[in-house]
């Protein structure tokens, strides 16, 4: 579904990815785990297109097409979805508006139908009881005055509506407490297909509990060290990143 | 531009005004004749003028405009788009001139409203005692020339203590190229009244006409107004509008002025919060394209102990327009604890596009808190990527957060089918926007 070769990209001429390789199959589970500033926001922001981020060398194909060349909204559109780690907030703009707007975008490209507000509303009020939203959220300004715990969950809410083929997950565990935890990887959960791929950036093991990976890779300094299956989180938890980033992860394995 | 021509310009705004009826009520003739001769002393602006730097208005002097009844009355149907349902009675002026056969009785038992020429008839002392009072005389030639041309207008009083179900709605229909008219209305809330007046100035043809507007506003202690101004002029108009609020004790204004229209616009809002515990509320919004000026000014001055004012100016705009905003703010000695704080927030579309934003403030009382923000940008790039990153496309995404930003004024209109009719205006306008921008 995804494979990223070789994948350079620098921020305002800085190097900050320097070669990545990763590839992610149809009904897998991917974390990227890594200490701060090692690299793992930039590949989800470049690859959901976000500007300021020049890829250099390197390609990524997402269901054999060039992924890269693709408009952020033509991302979107052929079911690529990141979750912000700091989701916008956009006053002014109703959020069941908003999200009724992307679905509607995203089918309208697909030669669906489009969806009509009552229609949405019923669809949405029983993804939101799957989140336990608070359903007040629906007519409030997209993320304005939302808690961070709101704001990641407003985040997975539209990950349902949309339905993605790939969700890109950046830090949804960061700010979250326990039973929030809970209830938004319960939510991701219950979005796996065995079509679809969830690829989890993260910087903590926590978050792996409750969404169980089938890899993990360790990034630092804009490279994968190490690959492993969901024990090499449990590693990283006891032993920290330094076991790997100071030697220990060898092979570039991926 | 040369003083004999600018005092000639004038000259030629005035032509015909000799040959008004004499009203059979001395005190207007006086009033017209000291506006005359006020007028007279008065050149017209240049930018060299401190109150008009930013706004030229050279290309009003190019052409000559003459006050004159419709040629024809517009058909009801083509007024059917500006209706307001929630109003309980419209009072409409076709370039300048009330036309009964296109107004509705108001049946409101707390207010009432009628045209200057029943109050006249009837002797109503409100008329005298307030017409002029609030809108002085002064430096502005604008104002002495609407003066000079008293003629029609509305008065609309709100009875002591009543407050009225529904709202008073004038519209000021423009149909004539080169036409001139001095549209003027009389808001007068007794002590605890309440009343919602919607003014709507608006053209049947895209035609280059003057409109020169003066309102005047009176809250006695403890009244509540709520004044919505719309402006939709063409966009070939000139519009220059004067509103003058007094503000009492423990009363409270609420406007909400929008300019869409006209090639050159240029509205003063003066408010004097003349007693303790008055309030005011003023939202503003320009949303201008092309080559179109927006110029307000806005004068707000608290003059008693305990007064509070909030004011919100948000412009949008596009091309090479151009908007003004310049927010004085005043306090007096004697205001203390006064509670004041301004925004002026600006969302350029186009890099020609061009804001001035001036906010002025005097303070003369210590005991006062007083906050004040301007700021100018762009779209949020952070927020276009949010709403790419879901599907929308740049066009959509730029389109849905302008009207956002249009739409924290708009959603302060208590009158949801004036509301909508605005949105719809925003929506298309920006929607024009994009489809112009796409062109280039």
């Amino acid at each position: 579904m995804l494979k990223i070769e070789n994948l350079h990209a620098t921020v305002d001429g800085k190097q900050i990815l320097r070669g990545i390789d990763l590839e992610v199959g149809a009904g897998e589970v991917h974390a990227i785990m890594g200490p701060n500033g090692s690299g793992k926001s930039t590949l989800a922001a470049v690859l959901a297109g976000r500007d300021g981020y020049e890829v250099t060398a390197g390609r990524a194909l997402y269901q054999g097409q060039d992924l890269l060349a693709l408009a952020p909204e033509d991302r979107a559109r052929q079911g690529v979805f990141l979750a912000f780690q700091y989701p916008v907030e956009i006053p002014g703009v109703g959020n069941a508006y908003f999200m009724r707007a992307a679905l509607n975008a995203t089918r309208k490209a697909r030669g669906e139908e489009e969806v009509d507000a009552i229609d949405f509303l019923e669809l949405i009020k029983s993804k939101m009881q799957l989140l336990e939203m608070n359903q007040a959220l629906l007519s409030r300004s997209v993320n304005e005055g939302f808690s961070g715990g709101e704001k990641k969950r407003n985040e997975i809410l539209q990950m349902a509506i949309l339905e993605p083929v790939l969700a890109i997950l950046d830090e949804v565990d960061s700010g979250l407490d326990i039973d929030a935890l809970r209830v938004v990887a319960s939510g991701v959960n219950g979005l796996r297909t065995p079509d679809n791929a969830v690829v989890l950036v993260t910087h903590y093991q926590r978050l792996l509990n409750y969404i169980v990976p089938d890899f993990v890779h360790v990034m630092d300094e804009g490279r994968v060290l190490r690959t492993g299956g969901k024990d090499l989180a449990l590693e990283l938890e006891s032993r920290g990143y330094d076991w790997v980033t100071q030697g220990a992860g060898t092979g570039v394995t991926a | 531009m040369s003083e004999a021509l600018a005092n000639g310009y004038l000259e030629s705004l005035l032509q015909g005004q000799s040959n008004l009826p004499r009203s059979p009520r001395g005190w207007l003739n006086t009033l017209r004749a000291d506006a005359l001769e006020r007028a007279n002393a008065l050149s017209v602006p240049t930018t060299r003028d401190e109150e008009w730097r930013y706004t030229d208005l050279s290309p009003l002097y190019q052409k000559s405009f003459h006050h004159a009844p419709p040629a024809a009355l517009p058909a009801r149907a083509e007024l059917t788009a500006y209706a307001v349902p929630e109003a309980g009675c419209t009072l409409t002026f076709v370039d300048g001139h009330f036309v009964p056969e296109l107004s509705t009785a108001c049946a409101d038992p707390a207010l009432t409203v009628m045209p200057f020429s029943a109050a006249l008839a009837e002797q109503d002392p409100t008329l005298q005692a307030h017409l002029a009072r609030h809108a002085v005389l002064g430096d502005d030639p604008f104002v002495a020339v609407n003066t000079a041309w008293l003629q029609d207008g509305v008065l609309l009083r709100v009875h002591a203590g009543r407050s009225a179900a529904t709202a008073v709605h004038v519209l000021y229909v423009s149909t004539r190229a080169e036409g001139a008219s001095y549209p003027r209305l009389l808001v007068v809330a007794e002590a605890n009244g309440e009343c919602t007046v919607v003014e709507d100035f608006v053209a049947l043809q895209p035609a280059a006409y003057l409109t020169n507007g003066v309102t005047e506003v009176a809250l006695a202690d403890g009244a509540r107004v709520r004044h919505v101004r719309v402006q939709r002029e063409s966009i070939a108009a000139f519009h220059f509008g004067t509103c003058a609020v007094r503000i009492g004790r423990n009363a409270r204004y609420l406007s909400s002025a929008v300019a869409l229209g006209a090639r050159i616009s240029r509205f003063n809002l003066n408010i004097t919060q003349a007693d303790e515990g008055a309030e005011s509320v003023l939202d503003g919004l320009a949303l201008i394209r092309d080559k179109q000026l927006a110029d307000t000014h806005s004068m707000l001055d608290h003059v008693q102990p305990h007064g509070r004012s909030r004011q919100l100016f948000k412009s949008i705009v596009d091309d090479t327009a151009h908007a003004v905003f310049n927010g004085k703010i005043f306090v007096r000695q004697g205001a203390q604890r006064t509670d004041s704080a301004q925004q002026s927030r600006s969302l350029l579309l186009s890099p020609r596009a061009r804001v001035d934003t001036k906010p002025q403030l005097e303070i003369f009382a210590d005991d006062v808190k007083c906050a004040h923000g301007a700021a100018v940008g762009q779209l949020e790039a952070e927020q276009v990527f949010y709403l790419k990153s879901r599907g929308l496309d740049e066009a959509s995404a730029r389109n849905l957060l302008t009207f956002a930003f249009a739409g924290e004024i708009i959603r302060g209109i208590a009158l949801p089918s004036l509301a909508r009719q605005l949105e719809h205006i925003v929506l298309q306008q920006t929607q024009k926007q994009t489809s112009y921008r796409n062109i280039q």
